[in-house]
């Protein structure tokens, strides 16, 4: 490695130094730079605090939930599994750019998903969703493409969440999140919303439905000779005072991932399908 | 030399940030999967099961977590750069 440096030349060495200590030095605008420095400073808080080895999540854990209910969590997840590739298939041939597209936000669901956040008013962690940024960029459908991806891979290999329980956890994150994010984000554009203030919104409430639906997926099999709502309340309220904030987090990540994106490439946000406040080619 | 004092100004302000904040919280940073949802399957007769493919042992799942976290972030990578191309007369290290 070093014998490999020594060879290389003094202006090669001073080129590399540049760009990395100054990747945009001049052209950036100040929404881009305001953008770059909030991915920066994600990035700083992954690597920070995003592989301890324990693991924090609101996936059903293997073996929670009884048969019956498992398998009726598949077959609900599977109609929009299904919606979801053939969208995939269509969208693709129409337009080559998308699947890129689908490729990152698929290894940003798969990333966020399995990071536990430190939620210090709380002392617990948990991990926001990701799906509310996906279903405003990619759609609802394909979240659940992704998402499902994502939990199979967490449970084959992280230990996070379960094979049997893979339906209600596709349910509760990739359906209800997704829907949830892309309803609130074209209900709120309808109302006059600006784009940044509505990814938010998709994000805070895409993680409180998710979790919300955990909340009734445990109560509707676990509630026994109690009662359902009664349960789904409590569980729902256990969960509050770590999702409260991670809600409000997540709708920050969101906004972020909007703003990027409005920054640097505002083309983009075109080509899916939604508008941008300034129009623009594909940069 | 003042990049370099600054730089080790903010680590050093983080680490001890971190060190006063862990110390004035006394808890364990349990999941919501351990303090919510395995607690109410527990009280519900249901515990969770071992994983099929068990990685929680010792530094295994550390070990899963980092490969996962570095492909994510490769893949992540490699697609950002199609989609979000260096601008023209940005330096190509």
């Amino acid at each position: 490695m070093n014998s490999h440096c020594s060879r290389k030349s003094k202006k090669d060495r001073n080129d590399a130094k540049r760009a990395l200590s100054n990747p945009f030095p001049r052209e950036r605008t100040q929404g881009g730079a305001c953008a770059l420095r909030l991915s920066t400073l994600f990035a700083a808080c992954v690597l920070i605090i995003g592989f301890p080895p324990i693991v924090c999540a609101m996936h059903i854990s293997e073996g929670i939930l009884p048969a019956p209910w498992a398998g009726l969590w598949f077959l609900v997840s599977l109609p929009f599994l299904a919606w979801g590739l053939r969208d995939l298939h269509i969208r693709s041939e129409r337009d080559p750019f998308f699947k890129p597209l689908v490729g990152l936000v698929g290894a940003a669901v798969f990333i966020i998903s399995c990071m536990p956040v430190p939620v210090p008013t709380a002392g617990t962690c948990s991990h926001p969703c990701g799906t509310g940024m996906a279903a405003i960029l990619i759609g609802p459908s394909l979240t659940v493409v992704v998402t499902s991806v994502a939990l199979t891979l967490q449970a084959l290999f992280l230990a996070h969440g379960g094979l049997t329980t893979m339906g209600a956890d596709i349910v509760s994150m990739g359906v209800a999140g997704s829907l949830a994010g892309y309803g609130v984000f074209q209900l709120a554009r309808r109302l006059g919303v600006a784009p940044v203030t509505a990814a938010f919104l998709a994000g805070l409430l895409s993680d409180w439905t998710t979790y919300a639906v955990t909340s009734f997926e445990l109560a509707s099999a676990l509630h026994g000779s109690g009662s359902m709502l009664k349960m789904f309340l409590v569980i729902g309220a256990a969960f509050a005072p770590t999702q409260i904030p991670l809600g409000i987090f997540e709708g920050f990540l969101t906004a972020g991932a909007w703003r990027f994106i409005q920054a640097r490439r505002p083309g983009l946000l075109e080509r899916v399908g939604k508008q941008p406040e300034k129009s623009g080619g594909i940069a | 030399m003042k990049k370099t004092l600054l730089t080790g100004g903010l680590i050093l302000a983080l680490a001890a940030g971190l060190y006063f904040t862990l110390k004035s919280f006394n808890t364990p940073w349990s999941g919501v999967d351990e303090t919510v949802v395995e607690k109410f399957a527990r009280e519900a007769g249901r515990p969770p099961r071992t994983p099929l493919i068990n990685t929680d042992q010792g530094d295994l799942l550390l070990f899963f977590f980092l490969i996962a976290g570095s492909a994510g972030g490769f893949v992540g990578g490699y697609y950002f750069r199609e989609l979000f191309p260096p601008k023209p007369n940005q330096p190509n290290v």
